[in-house]
């Protein structure tokens, strides 16, 4: 543990910036989880001590300058496609560690193909889905994962199932697939759900680092901005809205299967 | 002792530390503007009621809190 001299005292640091983070500050509005979200990736990469391997996919999205951010290598990639450049990565660098970071219009909208097929491929790749149920970055437009009776500038009314259909439930979706190989949905609104989500995130990096497949966490995550909410606000909403309709826990573990396989089957009667 | 330091320049002025603290160590005392001309929040224990439970920093979008544990000598 690292420790410091203050006032001729010495402590140990209990919490600091991770190793792999830069020094940039996040370019996040205030209390917007994508930066809670990337702290816990980087502290995963540093307890796992894959840096070095990594490679990160910046997708299109309020996190479009997350290479910034994460202090390993990154590919900036157009919107929507980044589980097919993860894809094209990983078979040319099979050692190499690779990360897509994709909001809900990048992986369940315009990417919903390359999605699909890299999962079903099983591709060794971890997606870190940061569902925040709208388009951030353009202005608050209607997203696939919209909740229904949510406004936003093209719902302006509430999205309306009838006309618009209905959030759209990726993991659930997903998690049926034979290439995944670990799928959860975890939420940010509070630090017992954080320490969750992180351990979640390190078990999809497990994943890839014992070749069983795909994997993907699904944060569920706030945007005050868009939403008008107070931080505190948007926090209770991912808390009550967002959980309620998106239902946390994990959809796929490729250990627990593979466990319950190796038991002996117990006989009838 | 712990403690924490919040690092007023990275401070956005969400709020969210302020309820994830149990003891209520974490006030918005908009006594002082930052860089970002934000108000960051401002730790306040004169108790020393702090448990280095990490709970801040761990809701803190922007790793703005730093957690301190004075390191235990060891006795001769
Ligand atoms: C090919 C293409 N189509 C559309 C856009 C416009 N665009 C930029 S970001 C974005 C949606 C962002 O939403 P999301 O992926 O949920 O990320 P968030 O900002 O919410 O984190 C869109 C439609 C684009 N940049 N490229
Ligand atoms: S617009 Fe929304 S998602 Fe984007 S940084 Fe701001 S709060 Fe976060
Ligand atoms: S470490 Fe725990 S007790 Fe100390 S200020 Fe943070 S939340 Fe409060
Ligand atoms: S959570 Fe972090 S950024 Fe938000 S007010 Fe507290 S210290 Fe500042
Ligand atoms: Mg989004």
């Amino acid at each position: 543990m690292d420790t410091v001299t203050l006032e001729g005292t010495e402590y140990n640091v209990l919490a600091k910036r991770p190793e792999s983070l830069t020094d940039k500050p996040f370019t996040y509005c205030p209390g917007c989880n994508h930066g809670t979200t990337h702290k816990i990736i980087a502290e995963v990469i540093d307890e796992l001590d894959i840096q070095h391997r990594c490679i990160g996919i910046a997708s299109v999205g309020c996190s479009v300058f997350s290479y910034e951010f994460f202090d390993f290598d990154f590919i900036s990639v157009p919107h929507g496609r980044a589980l097919a450049v993860a894809t094209g990565a990983k078979r040319m660098r099979p050692n190499a560690v690779l990360m897509t970071y994709q909001g809900d219009g990048d992986l369940a909208a315009i990417g919903t193909a390359e999605t699909i097929h890299a999962c079903n491929r099983g591709e060794r790749v971890t997606c870190i889905f940061v569902n925040n149920a709208i388009y951030g970055m353009t202005g608050g437009q209607m997203a696939p994962t919209t909740l229904l009776g949510m406004k936003t500038t093209t719902s302006p009314l509430g999205r309306d199932a009838t006309r618009i259909g209905w959030p759209i439930k990726m993991s659930e979706m997903l998690s049926p697939l034979p290439g995944a190989a670990y799928i959860a949905r975890v939420s940010m609104h509070d630090a017992k759900h954080i320490l969750k989500a992180k351990a979640a995130i390190k078990k999809a990096f497990r994943a890839q680092l014992e070749d069983k497949g795909f994997s993907m966490v699904e944060v569920l995550s706030n945007c005050n901005v868009n939403w008008h909410m107070t931080p505190e606000d948007a926090v209770k909403f991912v808390k009550e809205k967002m959980t309620e309709n998106f239902p946390l826990g994990v959809y796929k573990d490729v250990w627990e299967e593979e466990k319950a396989a190796k038991q002996p089957k117990k006989e009838e009667g | 002792m712990p403690m924490i330091e919040i690092l007023d320049d990275a401070c956005k002025g969400c709020l969210l530390c302020i309820p994830a603290c149990p003891h209520e160590l974490i006030h918005n005392t908009k006594a002082k503007l930052n860089k970002r001309g934000l108000y960051p929040v401002e730790y306040v224990d004169p108790e020393g009621k702090c448990t280095g439970c990490r709970l801040c920093a761990i809701v803190c979008p922007d790793v703005a809190i730093r957690v301190y544990k004075e390191v235990k000598k060891k006795s001769a």
